[in-house]
């Protein structure tokens, strides 16, 4: 059962395992919930979707796969055995209501009025009308008839109701291809961390004090070490102005984010490329330059270098002496960078052009090769790539 | 029935998903992990969970150095040590220094107890996974006194995460997820009437057209939430500020009263500051 829904939800990228299709089962055997598309659309997005990334995904999917069925239902709903209409009813009804039924003329004439009622329904509903009983003319909700038990109509409004549940796309924002957040980047960059022990001997270090005890002949012999901490040092390098007003928002969130998340995160402006000057406020850019080289000085070898900008310029502000926009330069901006990727050994450079583009751009290019490789679209996905690349031990 | 079905209590209100969330893992003793944004009542889930099963709770708080053993037990080596010093009787029965953790305690309860894991995103990103056999067998050894633990109930794990860490794969296979959706305004309406039975209708009403404007200002860092909602109402009440005031205060014009309980980040306000100073001025040119 439900395979090839399964097998769409996995087509669909929606990570889902044998395990989940079988706790499907079991829950359905359980009796978890009701019988209703909504209810079964509620317990198996709980027990097949870890993530709320992939909500929006699997109410896709869902929507898909169901709808034929739902179709069916309706199709199937015009027919329901008398038979059964009958005993499910006897078993609703309280004595009371089956005498007033009684006294209205019996279960036949009943069960033909609902009969003719359900047809004009149909008939009715494609209008968008509502469903009998609810106006209290008819006989059935005038006299307790319970709707809900016999799951006409109620079953039906349920799913027009549930049908917009997933066709509402409610958890569409969550989806992990579409955008940044600053939570998201938070969340990303959080993978950074690296714990280590640092500063004042404050927590009692379990196993040192047991061995030093035990070497100390049964004495006490206390051994203490650091808490532990984020250790992780990042230097932050955003380009500015230009071609990067379109990325103002994404590149705040960004830096928003790095600065809640990182103890040691320094952070400097540079516009369209890496020259011998950088500062860090924008409003006096030109009176209070830092050189290049002394950042490259002052902060040692185990920084992480992030790179981001859109690397969209002329490809000679790049190569070529005096290409800058800005000012003179004195040397070609392929040189700063290659200087600084010397000292610092991790080092990402996240664009915020979309990838499909990059190719197209000399620059992009030019850039992407001077940093080895290592450009990622800056996008949650592509920040997560490149926080993976700057995890990563290189000698 | 009715003590192992959940249906939300007299001061939570509980969507149908959420219920059914909770139903599911009663039913089959699976753990639920639960998501959502700051404010909407993921711990609370837990405790509102354990009183209305009349179950008892136990709270596992996260922190970022908490280690999976902690929640199992505890081996107190070194007041064995200093006991052993001082030559204490104690010494010789290492049960004495064994500390039960909340996994264990709930474990023990005769009835089935609510156990909730707090914050489970807070710890290292191993945790989890040390944790794999102990909620899926629902029963751990203690080495120290060669004993097993078994639970006697299967109790019902909750567990809420803020989404700072990836959980690993293996262990988000054993739970069931749910997502707590931020309320739409029926529910939120259900939600206030529940915390604040009898609230006037104008100034409640007048106060949700503020809060969801607010939210959908663009470029919140921090968007107000539940809890967040309930907050300034309690401190619009105790002000006894006339639902006109509110009504009044068109929040595209002006800072809404008391705004201190709803937006919690001085670059919010002065965002917001921004945009009514805009406003305004597109106002009076019109």
């Amino acid at each position: 059962m439900f395979i090839g829904f399964f097998l769409k939800l996995k087509a669909a990228g929606v990570p889902v395992s044998l395990t989940e299709l079988l706790a499907l089962h079991q829950a359905l055997d359980a009796h978890v919930s009701g019988f209703s598309i909504e209810d079964f659309y509620y317990l198996s997005r709980l027990v097949l979707v870890k993530d709320e990334r992939h909500y929006d995904r699997f109410d896709r999917v869902f929507a898909e796969h169901f709808e034929g069925a739902v179709a069916l239902l309706d199709e199937l709903f015009g027919e329901i055995p008398e038979e059964w209409l009958r005993r499910e009813a006897e078993r609703l009804l309280s004595e009371e209501d089956k005498k007033k039924i009684e006294s209205l003329g019996g279960w036949d004439k009943l069960m033909e009025t609902l009969k003719k009622r359900l047809e004009e329904q149909q008939g009715r509903h494609q209008g968008g009308n509502k469903w009998i009983g609810t106006g209290g003319t008819s006989p059935f909700g005038a006299h307790g008839y319970n709707p809900e038990g016999i799951r006409i109509g109620q079953d039906e409004s349920r799913h027009r109701r549930a049908v917009k549940v997933w066709d509402k796309r409610e958890f569409r924002n969550l989806d992990d291809s579409v955008e940044l957040g600053t939570r998201n980047i938070k969340m990303a960059l959080r993978k950074l961390r690296r714990f280590a022990r640092e500063g004042a001997a404050e927590e009692l270090d379990l196993d040192d004090t047991i061995y030093s005890t035990a070497r100390n002949a049964g004495y006490l012999d206390l051994k203490m070490v650091p808490e532990r901490h984020n250790a992780v040092k990042v230097l932050l390098f955003l380009d500015v102005g230009g071609s990067m007003d379109d990325h103002v928002r994404v590149c705040e969130e960004l830096f928003s984010a790095a600065r809640g998340e990182f103890k040691h995160l320094e952070y400097f402006y540079f516009h369209n490329f890496l020259y011998e000057g950088v500062w860090r406020d924008n409003r006096r850019r030109h009176s209070e330059r830092i050189p290049t080289m002394d950042v490259l000085h002052r902060y040692p070898a185990d920084y992480k270098l992030i790179f981001v900008g859109d690397a969209t310029m002329s490809p000679y502000e790049i190569s070529v002496h005096g290409g800058s926009v800005e000012h003179w330069n004195e040397e070609p901006g392929a040189v700063w960078l290659q200087r600084m990727l010397a000292v610092y050994q991790h080092a990402i450079w996240l664009n915020p052009e979309p990838q499909i583009r990059w190719d197209r751009v000399l620059s992009i290019r030019m850039t992407r090769e001077l940093m080895g490789e290592r450009m990622f679209p800056l996008t949650v996905a592509g920040l997560e790539d490149g926080i993976a690349e700057l995890k990563k031990r290189r000698a | 029935m009715s003590a192992t079905r959940f249906t939300g209590t007299d001061n939570y209100v509980a969507t149908d998903d959420l219920k059914m969330a909770v139903n599911a893992a009663l039913t089959l003793s699976r753990p639920l992990l639960i998501k959502g944004e700051p404010g909407t009542g993921k711990t609370q889930l837990a405790e509102e969970v354990a009183a209305a099963l009349n179950a008892p709770l136990h709270t596992w708080h996260i922190k970022s150095t908490t280690r999976a053993h902690q929640g199992l037990y505890e081996y107190d080596a070194v007041s064995r040590l200093r006991d052993s010093q001082l030559g204490d009787e104690r010494v010789h029965d290492i049960a004495n220094y064994i500390l039960k953790g909340k996994l264990w305690q709930a474990f023990e309860s005769e009835q089935r107890a609510v156990l909730l894991i707090d914050e489970i995103d807070k710890a290292d990103i191993e945790f989890p996974n040390d944790l794999l056999q102990e909620l899926d067998r629902m029963e751990f050894d203690v080495y120290e006194t060669r004993q097993r633990i078994s639970a006697k109930q299967r109790p019902l794990v909750i567990i809420t995460s803020n989404n700072e860490k990836e959980l690993p794969d293996a262990f988000l296979r054993r739970c069931f997820f749910h997502y707590i959706q931020f309320p739409d305004r029926e529910t939120m309406q259900a939600i206030v009437e529940v915390h604040y039975p009898g609230l006037k209708k104008d100034l409640l009403s007048a106060a949700l057209e503020v809060f969801f404007d607010l939210r959908e200002v663009p470029g919140l860092k921090k968007k107000p939430s539940t809890s967040e909602l309930l907050d300034w109402l309690k401190l619009l009440l105790a002000e006894d500020i006339p639902p006109e005031a509110l009504g009044a205060d068109d929040p595209r014009t002006i800072l809404p009263k008391l705004h201190g309980a709803l937006l919690k980040n001085e670059q919010d306000v002065h965002l917001f500051e921004r945009l009514i100073f805009m406003n305004r001025r597109r106002r009076e040119q019109n």
